[in-house]
Order: structure tokens, then C-alpha cells, then sequence
């Protein structure tokens, strides 16, 4: 129920809302958990596994049973914590896992066959037959167990990756934190104050405690205020710092305010990257519940979470409350609550010298055993020294002590530490570099104490980051003991609850722990505590408590089970925002792009980039017809194909000629100026890296193309030869793959296209094959290469990008007069097939020279990469698969890349396989289908016919093998 | 993971490509024995503790360099030109 006056919330402020379709108000400032209770809803949830009737536990992140459901379609999010939710108007939130509906669902039955259901019963049951565990038994749990449903469809919303520095990360902005950013601010340290909270303050907005003589709260919106005036200062709330890494890297996931994320194009989260040079943990503490008999009933919560219901959104759990702890800080709920003017029924306190001066019915040295009332609380059982004594009450505050929010010092594989005076895990020093814990995270649970160890361990890292640090009076606040017993699970009968995200309780460690599943990890994974949404946040310390009293070990040898990031839930979408779609990788376009589509040519990725497969001409219905159309074309006229995907690296400097001569196995340092050649490049492991033209554009300059594919990889290869192992040479060398632009104009009548168009006419005397020079076109600076990659005269033609469009442009139209015109990638692969050159298909990262025939190309007078390698004599194996040509004879005409070859009459086994094929096209200038395969002994083997069998596609067909060039084996048309 | 790269400064890894065990500076000769090349390009030390690494300022200068770091508490403990590490010697 919503009390009269008092809270954090603005009441002249109406919001309204739905839960599972009823609608209801809220005031500015709530939650959807406070205004649920404030409507005494308590029924908000069904339970994972058993669908027991759950309700809303705590009043943060921790939650592990309010858990809702809100959008639909694509931004339908699941297994939203209802404490955290912001209300907004309209929210139309929605209960889980229940069917047909939360107050009666049929799946209870669960609950009923719990005896059978207990840990490891999956493990057990779901044995045999074997065949079932897919198809019936998995299907089966998965509905009946389990969270919220995604959507299924692609998410709508936006969302946001950002990055962001400073001297100090402070995560956490209660009082610890709070005074750590002023002391850093003042120190005019570089200062991101981080909490997941809607607002600073942390624990301050939840107690009645005072600080400087002011309320907490008030003391807090002070200090931000300040903090937030100064330009060295970031405040980000709603942000969860979620994961701790190498270098002072922090990851935090902000949730923007529902009214900002409404706005357009504004994303609804935004995955941060912090870098700070020192962090201050203030992260607080997570309070733990007590196991006993039926502690899950909806009305059963957290203490600390009751006195923030009270305090902050002034709604009160209950009407007549009881209060159960075993340690001071309990008593608080009391107190805050009879402030309030709410009835308190009880208080019980499990220390048998406990002592109150609060007016209400006190039991000491007493437990609560046992919950009644299935919806919602109705009744509790008291044992006392004198007995059990039921009493009626709708609301439980428990209380079993608060466990430092220890998790990001733990995710560089850090171990937290036992302290038995807190009955708790603190942070172990130094366990994330640069990262200190001050207050309640690092076992500091007074607010003085707080405010004193945030200021000091700020003032320390300041420190060491020379800033110098203004002296700066502590505020006043209190200062009381924390003075716990530990209390971990009151002994009974019945199910008492650990873990209500998973439905673990008592009995089923205790099991897993008779199972020999003793070890914290074996435990969490048989018993499923500690998993899902909440990992545990509430159950974790517990749990392990009881396997240690189950084992016979202590707490701190048992340990703790492994804090991984995130902190609390992230969804992918954030992580992953930008790469959806088209943002997944980066798209490259040719500058013939636009003018390719509009010549209607289908478009291929190629890596990264985008290329034209085929020109369709009116008339052609399948591609293979213009590809025909476009080879034949090549053949006969002329063919313009953009070809500045390839890579061009600029090489420059007195030692350019002995690095190329070092990184290729042939020579280039001996290619005279003007000239092209074209070069074979190892790995240093003996395989083929690359091939490519290099052309000699000075003394000391050389331009070197390489595939499209190994562009960025031969780039690296380069600069580390340089590098590292020739750092002697005087050479530099960059990447200028996308400022040419480079044109292939390929055909008999290519000289004649290019001599209407060039500023001075070029001729066979001046640029034979294999040579370049400078030209121009309209006046503009282009560079010729006498360079053919279909066996034809051709040419390449390369321009400052910034005019390749129009060039293209020009070439086609120029090449259409001429009866030729564009073509693609189709008809390209086809020709440099008929001409038996290779590409990466061929170079396939385990071919060597020797295996591509090439093997001369390795130069005897001198040293490169993969030169010693590729003597080995496993590398020259005349055994060993070598580039080969087929073509079809058999009845069956097609060939298909990836099948294999095998002797005409012997079985088709995988160890009968002679080889295989790398690359096939149907070759309209021979009128059949071509292959390059590589083939066991195969330069041996021309003439032979060899047994092609494809078993994916079903194809099989007889094929003789050739010399890999089938067309112009002598080249004389491409010196023209 | 932030690597301080001698010419720009520190970088978030994004920047850098990774390549393998500084060992790749130490080349053999052409004639050296086939164990020298079979240490060279095929045998690594996957050390618990200390290790010097080739990383590529790919997105940055396209400085090679090599990073002394540790696998252990993954503390980067130098990160210098491989030019200043002739032969790869540390």
C-alpha cells in the first residue's frame, strides 16, 4: 500500500500502467515492483522449474523473481527485472512462464511432483532411449521450464557503442562513491561516476540515516550537484559497470531514461568501453535471505529491501509486517517501518543476546521455520525455546546479513576472501590492477565508515597518478557496529528455499553434496544454483555455506564459484549495436559501382568488396548466357572489367629492389624501368602466400599488385620483412589500393579503344608486353601497364579514383562502338581459366610451387621467404598433387569445383582419391567445360582419363587430363 | 586490453592484428640445418608467465611490434618497434 506522505517519488506526477493487461498508476520515480506493491499485487511471478507463485523479492538488480516481459514483436524484451524497470507511461508489462494465466497456472503441477524433481532428476530420468532426448524430452522441459520467450523476430530497437576516458572510474555512487568523486573532482582528476540507479545515492535513498545533519538523500542530490557543475566530471547514471578487463578497460551497459529513448533515433541502450587509469569499487553490498520452510511464499522479502520500499517509493509491503535478521542492521526495518505508521507484527532475531528498545513484540534466539499462504503470505511459524508459535502477518522482512558486491574484483580470475567477522567474502587486494574497493563492497558497512574509505582510497589513487588532493572535512553520519551471527538455513523439514531464480533449496545441495558433487563449481552445475538472470546474487554465499556444512569443510575452502562479467544481464543487441545487417562488416564499392548497377549487372561480394558478375544484355535470361556473350566478346573485340580490388602497395626507396627480390622468389631488383613482372610469393613455411604484377615505375620505385583477397595480408607480410627482418633496406611501403582506380581493357581491339581515347597514342615499339608508362586522359595523369590476365592484348589502365567513375564510364561506351563492352566476374574467372592462371582457388594456403608448376620461379642466386622451406622434401614430392587441366569426355558434360578425381576403374573411395578440382567454367571458346585440379603425379599424367565424382551434387563423369593452359599455349595473343 | 605503441601512444588492442611468438625474428640462414627452420617456424613455447609477442599496428602506424606480456596476470609489460630487436633478441 502506498503510504500518505513521505518518499522519493512525485506525486504530482501520474503514470499509467499495465501488468498483464489491468491498469493501474504510479507517481514519477517509481518502479514497476514499488507501484505493484503499492497495489498490493504480491502474485508477480511463477517460479523456473517448479512454477511456485513468486513475488517481488528485493528492490534492484539482484531480483530473481520478479521477472517480466514487456513489448512486442521485435522489441519484445523478456526477463525484465521488475525492480528495475522504470515506469513510463503506457508500460504494458506482462508475467512469464505461467499458463493460462499467473493466478492459475497448470504447470504448478510441478510443484507437486517436486519429490521427483529435485537436482539432477533430468540427469536421471531423461536416460533412455537415447533418440528421445532430443525430440521428446528436451522439447517437454523446455516448456514447461524456464524465463520469458523471445520474440523470434529481428529487434527493432536501436542501440548504441560508445567510448569513453578518465583518471577515475567510480563505480557506484552511494556514499563511498559519492565521496570518492568529490574528492577526485576537486583534485581535478578526469572523474565517470557510474551506477545503475536512476539516481545517486545508493543506500541513502533507502534508509533514514543522516549525513552532515541533512537527510542522506539530500546529502547525496548536494554533492551530485556540484559534481555535476564541473566540466571535469561525467555522471552517468543508469549505468551497470558490468565487467572488469585487461588495462583498466571496464565494460558498462547504459539504459537510457524511458522518456529519452522514446525520442527518434535514439537507442535504448548504449554498451560503454571505460578506460581509467585508476577505479574506486563502491559497488555497495547484496542482502541474503534465510533459508527456511517455505521462505519463497510472495510476501517473504528482503529486509533492506522493505525499508527502501518504505523510505524511498513510501509504499509499504504489507499491513501488519514482520521483521526476522540476525544482525543489528535488521532492527532498522522496524524502525523505519513504525515511523511510517505501519503496524509491525514481530520482531525475531536468530541471536539468542540480542536486544531492542524498539516497542514491539521482540523474540531473540528465534526462527522463522515455516511460511503459510500460497498466493501470498498469510501466516508464519516462530520456533521459539519455548516452542513454535504461529502468527499472522502479510508481509516477511528477512534478513540473513549482506554479502559485499565483490564481482568485479573477481573477473580477472581473482578470488574473493573470508571474513568470519562479517560471516562474508571481501574483496582480495590488488585482484583487478588499479581497481580498489571502498565501503559496504569491500566489508565497510557503517556510513561513516563509507564516506571515510572512499575519501581515502580516492585520496590514494589521486596520488598515485600525481594530482594533489585538497584537505576535505568528513561529513557526520553514523557510525554503528554491524554485530551479525550467521544464519544460513533454520533446520526443518519441507522445502527451504536458496536460490528462487532456479528453484534450489536446501535438500537439493544437500543431494548434490551425497552425490560427491562436492566441489562449488560441480555443485552449481548439478544443482543449477547460481545460473540465469540473477547468478546467484542472493543464493550464491548461502548455497555454499550449506555444501561446506554438508561436506565438513569450512567456508573459505569450499571458496566461491567463478564471477564471470557480466555484472547483470546484457543483451546482445548492445554488445552487437551497429553490427546488424549491413553494419556486420564493411562494405567496399568499386567507383564503377554505381554506374554497374545501373547497367543492371547483378552484384557479388568479393571479401569485402562488391563486384559486377555479368553485364545482362536485352535478350539473355540465365547469367551463363551473358558470361558466354562477355568471354567471347574478350576474345573477338574488346571487354572493360574494373580490376581495383586488386591490391596495390607502393614501394619506394633505394631498397625496394632487394625487398621485392627477398619477399618474391623471382627477381625484381634486375626489371628495368617501364617494365612489369610477374612475381610468386611464399610464406615462409614454403606454401604460396600471393601472386601479382609488380611493375618498375623508377629506380626506385615499384608498384606491386596482389590479389584481392591477400591484399591486407601481403600489406603485413611486407611491413614485417621490412621490419623485422630488414630493417637495413631504406625502403617504405604503402597501401594505394584505393586511390587508383584500375580498368582492364582486354581484347584484340583494345589498342584501338585506348588510341581514341588517350591523350598520345601508344603502340606495340613503345609499350610492348609486359611493359608501363605514364599517360594521360584528358589531360589528367593515368598509368598504362601492358598486362593481360585473359591471355588477350589487354591493358590496365589506372587513374586517380576520383576520376574512375567517369573513366568507366568513357571505356564502356568506347568499348560498345567497338562491338565489345563491360564484363564480369563470371566471364573473367572463365578467361583467366582457358589460360590456366591462377587465383586463390588454385592458392589455396597448402599448394607449394612445385605443386602449381612453378617451382622455377624460385631464383637459385639468391635468399627469400619460404625458400629453404619449400626445399623440403616433403614439399617437392613428385607424389603430391599438381595442377592439372580437365575437360569432360564422358556422356555427363559438367564439372563441378570440389569434386574428386580418381583412377578411371577404381573404386570410389576417399582413399582412392587422386585429387581434386579447384575451379570450373563452361568455355564457349572451346565449346567445354574447362577445369584446373590438382592431381596426384599429374604432369605426368596428360592424356590420361581420370573418373571426375562429385558425391554432394550426384555428378559423375569421365575427364581427360591436360596441361592446365588450354588456349593460346603459346601466348602469342597477348604479346598481340 | 591496451597496448602503449612507441609512435602513437596507448591504443586500445583493437588496433593491433596479432602474429605469433617473437621467435619469427630469429631467422635461419637459407643453408642453416633443417632443425634450426623446423625450431623456427613450427616450435613454440606456450609459456605460463612471460611471453614476447609479434602484434601489427594494422589500424594505427604499421609499426610491427614486439609485446612483452604476461599470460598469467595479463600485465603488458613493454610493447617496442621490432627494428630496435634485431635477430629478436629481448
Amino acid at each position: 500500500m502506498r503510504l500518505g506522505k513521505g518518499g522519493q517519488i512525485d506525486r504530482s506526477q501520474r503514470i499509467g500502467f499495465s501488468f498483464d493487461g489491468h491498469r493501474y498508476e504510479g507517481f514519477a520515480g517509481d518502479t514497476l515492483a514499488s507501484a505493484l506493491l503499492a497495489h498490493d499485487i504480491r502474485l508477480v511471478a511463477r517460479s523456473f522449474k517448479y512454477h511456485r507463485p513468486r513475488g517481488v523479492l528485493t528492490a534492484g538488480s539482484e531480483e530473481p523473481n520478479a521477472l517480466v516481459t514487456v513489448g512486442r514483436g521485435g522489441t519484445q524484451e523478456p526477463n525484465i527485472r521488475a525492480t528495475v524497470l522504470e515506469l513510463s507511461e503506457g508500460l504494458a508489462a506482462r508475467s512469464q512462464n505461467a499458463w493460462p494465466s499467473l493466478e492459475m497456472d497448470l504447470l504448478a503441477m510441478n510443484d507437486l511432483a517436486a519429490p521427483f524433481l529435485a537436482a539432477g532428476f533430468y540427469y536421471k530420468t531423461f536416460m533412455w532411449p537415447r533418440a528421445f532426448w532430443e525430440r521428446v524430452y528436451e522439447p517437454l522441459i523446455r516448456r514447461a521450464a524456464g524465463l520469458g520467450a523471445l520474440s523470434g523476430q529481428s529487434n527493432t530497437d536501436r542501440y548504441e557503442r560508445a567510448f569513453a576516458y578518465c583518471d577515475l572510474l567510480v563505480i557506484g555512487a552511494g556514499p563511498a562513491g559519492l565521496m570518492a568523486a568529490q574528492v577526485a573532482a576537486r583534485s581535478g582528476a578526469d572523474v565517470i561516476l557510474c551506477d545503475e540507479d536512476t539516481r545517486t545515492g545508493g543506500r541513502l535513498n533507502a534508509e533514514t540515516f543522516e549525513v552532515d545533519g541533512k537527510p542522506g538523500s539530500d546529502w547525496a542530490a548536494l554533492v551530485t550537484a556540484e559534481l555535476a557543475a564541473m566540466p571535469n566530471v561525467r555522471i552517468m547514471t543508469r549505468t551497470t559497470v558490468t565487467g572488469a578487463y585487461d588495462q583498466g578497460t571496464f565494460a558498462a551497459l547504459e539504459k537510457l531514461a524511458p522518456e529519452v529513448a522514446a525520442r527518434p533515433n535514439t537507442p535504448r541502450e548504449a554498451f560503454w568501453r571505460i578506460v581509467a587509469r585508476r577505479a574506486v569499487l563502491a559497488a555497495g553490498a547484496l542482502e541474503r535471505p534465510v533459508a527456511f520452510q517455505n521462505n519463497d511464499r510472495p510476501g517473504v522479502m528482503m529486509a533492506g529491501s522493505v525499508r527502501a520500499y518504505v523510505n524511498r517509493w513510501a509504499v509499504s509491503p504489507g499491513r501488519a509486517v514482520t521483521v526476522f535478521g540476525n544482525h543489528d542492521g535488521a532492527h532498522r526495518t522496524a524502525a523505519d517501518l513504525m515511523a511510517a505508521g505501519v503496524h509491525v507484527a514481530a520482531l525475531i532475531d536468530s541471536r539468542p543476546d540480542a536486544v531492542t528498545d524498539l516497542d514491539v513484540p521482540f523474540y531473540k534466539g528465534a526462527q522463522v521455520c515455516d511460511a503459510q499462504g500460497r498466493k501470498g503470505l498469510e501466516s508464519i511459524s516462530i520456533a521459539t525455546t519455548s516452542g513454535i508459535e504461529k502468527m499472522r502477518t502479510d508481509c516477511l522482512a528477512m534478513s540473513g546479513g549482506w554479502n559485499p558486491t565483490v564481482h568485479l574484483t573477481c573477473h580477472m580470475n581473482g578470488r574473493p576472501t573470508w571474513n568470519a567477522d562479517l560471516a562474508s567474502f571481501v574483496p582480495t587486494p590488488d585482484a583487478v590492477p588499479g581497481l580498489v574497493a571502498a565501503g559496504a563492497c569491500n566489508g565497510t558497512m557503517s556510513t561513516h565508515g563509507c564516506l571515510a574509505e572512499g575519501a581515502r582510497i580516492a585520496a590514494a589513487a589521486l596520488g598515485d597518478l600525481g594530482f594533489k588532493v585538497p584537505d576535505m572535512a568528513l561529513p557526520q553520519a553514523e557510525d554503528a557496529p554491524y554485530a551479525i551471527a550467521p544464519l544460513w538455513a533454520v533446520p526443518g523439514k519441507g522445502r527451504a528455499w536458496l536460490d528462487f531464480q532456479n528453484d534450489v533449496t536446501v535438500k537439493d545441495i544437500k543431494q548434490a553434496a551425497i552425490e560427491n558433487f562436492r566441489s562449488v563449481e560441480h555443485m552449481k552445475r548439478y544443482t543449477t544454483q547460481g545460473m540465469a538472470t540473477d547468478q546467484g546474487k542472493n543464493s550464491n554465499v548461502a548455497a555454499l555455506a550449506v555444501l561446506a556444512d554438508a561436506t565438513g569443510r569450512g567456508i573459505p575452502e569450499t571458496g566461491t564459484t567463478t564471477f564471470r562479467p557480466p555484472y547483470s544481464p546484457v543483451s546482445i543487441a548492445a554488445m552487437g549495436a551497429g553490427a546488424q545487417g549491413a553494419g556486420f562488416a564493411p562494405q567496399r564499392f568499386t567507383t564503377s559501382h554505381a554506374a554497374s548497377v545501373a547497367a543492371g549487372a547483378p552484384v557479388v561480394e568479393a571479401g569485402l568488396w562488391y563486384r559486377p558478375s555479368y553485364f545482362p544484355r536485352k535478350g539473355e535470361t540465365t547469367w551463363r548466357q551473358s558470361c558466354d556473350r562477355e568471354v567471347t566478346m574478350v576474345r573477338n573485340a574488346v571487354g572493360i572489367c574494373d580490376v581495383s580490388t586488386l591490391g596495390k602497395i607502393d614501394i619506394k626507396g633505394p631498397g625496394a629492389g632487394a625487398l621485392l627480390d627477398f619477399v618474391y622468389t623471382n627477381m625484381f631488383s634486375t626489371l628495368p624501368v617501364g617494365r612489369v613482372r610477374y612475381g610468386l610469393m611464399l610464406r615462409e613455411d614454403g606454401h604460396v602466400m600471393d601472386d601479382g604484377t609488380t611493375a618498375r615505375l623508377g629506380p626506385d620505385h615499384f608498384v606491386m599488385t596482389t590479389t584481392t583477397a591477400a591484399a591486407g595480408a601481403v600489406m603485413r607480410h611486407l611491413e614485417f620483412v621490412h621490419q623485422g627482418l630488414r630493417p637495413d633496406l631504406d625502403v617504405s611501403q604503402c597501401s594505394v589500393t584505393e586511390h587508383w582506380a584500375q580498368f582492364a581493357v582486354a581484347g584484340p581491339k583494345s589498342r584501338d579503344l585506348l588510341n581514341g581515347l588517350l591523350d598520345a597514342p601508344v603502340d606495340d615499339a613503345r609499350l610492348p608486353f609486359m611493359a608501363c608508362g605514364d599517360v594521360a586522359v584528358q589531360g589528367i595523369a593515368a598509368r598504362l601497364f601492358r598486362i593481360s590476365f585473359s591471355g588477350e592484348q589487354a591493358y590496365e589502365i589506372a587513374i586517380p579514383a576520383r576520376y574512375g567513375d567517369s573513366l568507366f564510364r568513357l571505356l564502356i561506351a568506347r568499348a560498345e562502338a567497338l562491338g565489345g563492352g563491360g564484363y564480369g566476374m563470371e566471364a573473367l574467372n572463365v578467361l583467366r581459366i582457358e589460360k590456366g592462371f591462377l587465383t586463390h582457388a588454385e592458392m589455396d594456403g597448402r599448394t607449394t610451387a612445385f605443386d602449381l608448376g612453378l617451382e622455377r620461379m624460385i631464383s637459385a642466386r639468391k635468399d627469400c621467404i619460404g625458400k629453404a622451406a619449400a626445399a623440403r622434401p616433403g614439399l617437392v614430392d613428385p607424389d603430391r598433387p599438381q595442377l592439372v587441366g580437365i575437360k569432360p569426355i564422358g556422356a555427363v558434360k559438367q564439372l563441378t569445383a570440389g569434386a574428386h578425381l580418381f583412377e578411371k576403374d577404381a573404386e570410389v573411395t576417399r582413399e582412392n582419391s587422386q585429387g581434386h578440382v579447384t575451379s570450373v567454367g563452361f568455355s564457349p571458346t572451346l565449346g567445354v567445360f574447362l577445369g584446373l585440379a590438382f592431381l596426384k603425379q599429374g604432369r605426368a599424367r596428360h592424356g590420361e582419363v581420370v573418373r571426375l565424382v562429385d558425391h554432394l551434387r550426384g555428378i559423375e563423369t569421365l575427364c581427360e587430363v591436360s596441361d592446365p593452359v588450354f588456349f593460346d599455349p603459346d601466348g602469342g595473343r597477348a604479346r598481340g | 586490453m591496451r597496448i602503449t605503441c612507441p609512435i602513437c601512444g596507448e591504443r586500445d588492442r583493437r588496433e593491433f592484428t596479432y602474429q605469433g611468438d617473437a621467435v619469427a625474428l630469429r631467422r635461419p640462414a637459407v643453408d642453416d640445418m633443417p632443425e634450426d627452420w623446423d625450431a623456427y617456424l613450427h616450435l613454440r613455447d606456450n609459456p605460463a608467465g612471460v611471453t614476447r609477442d609479434l602484434w601489427y599496428h594494422e589500424a594505427g602506424c604499421a609499426a610491427w611490434l614486439v609485446v612483452t606480456r604476461d599470460t598469467v596476470t595479463h600485465a603488458v609489460l613493454d610493447a617496442d618497434l621490432v627494428s630496435r630487436h634485431p635477430g629478436g633478441a629481448a
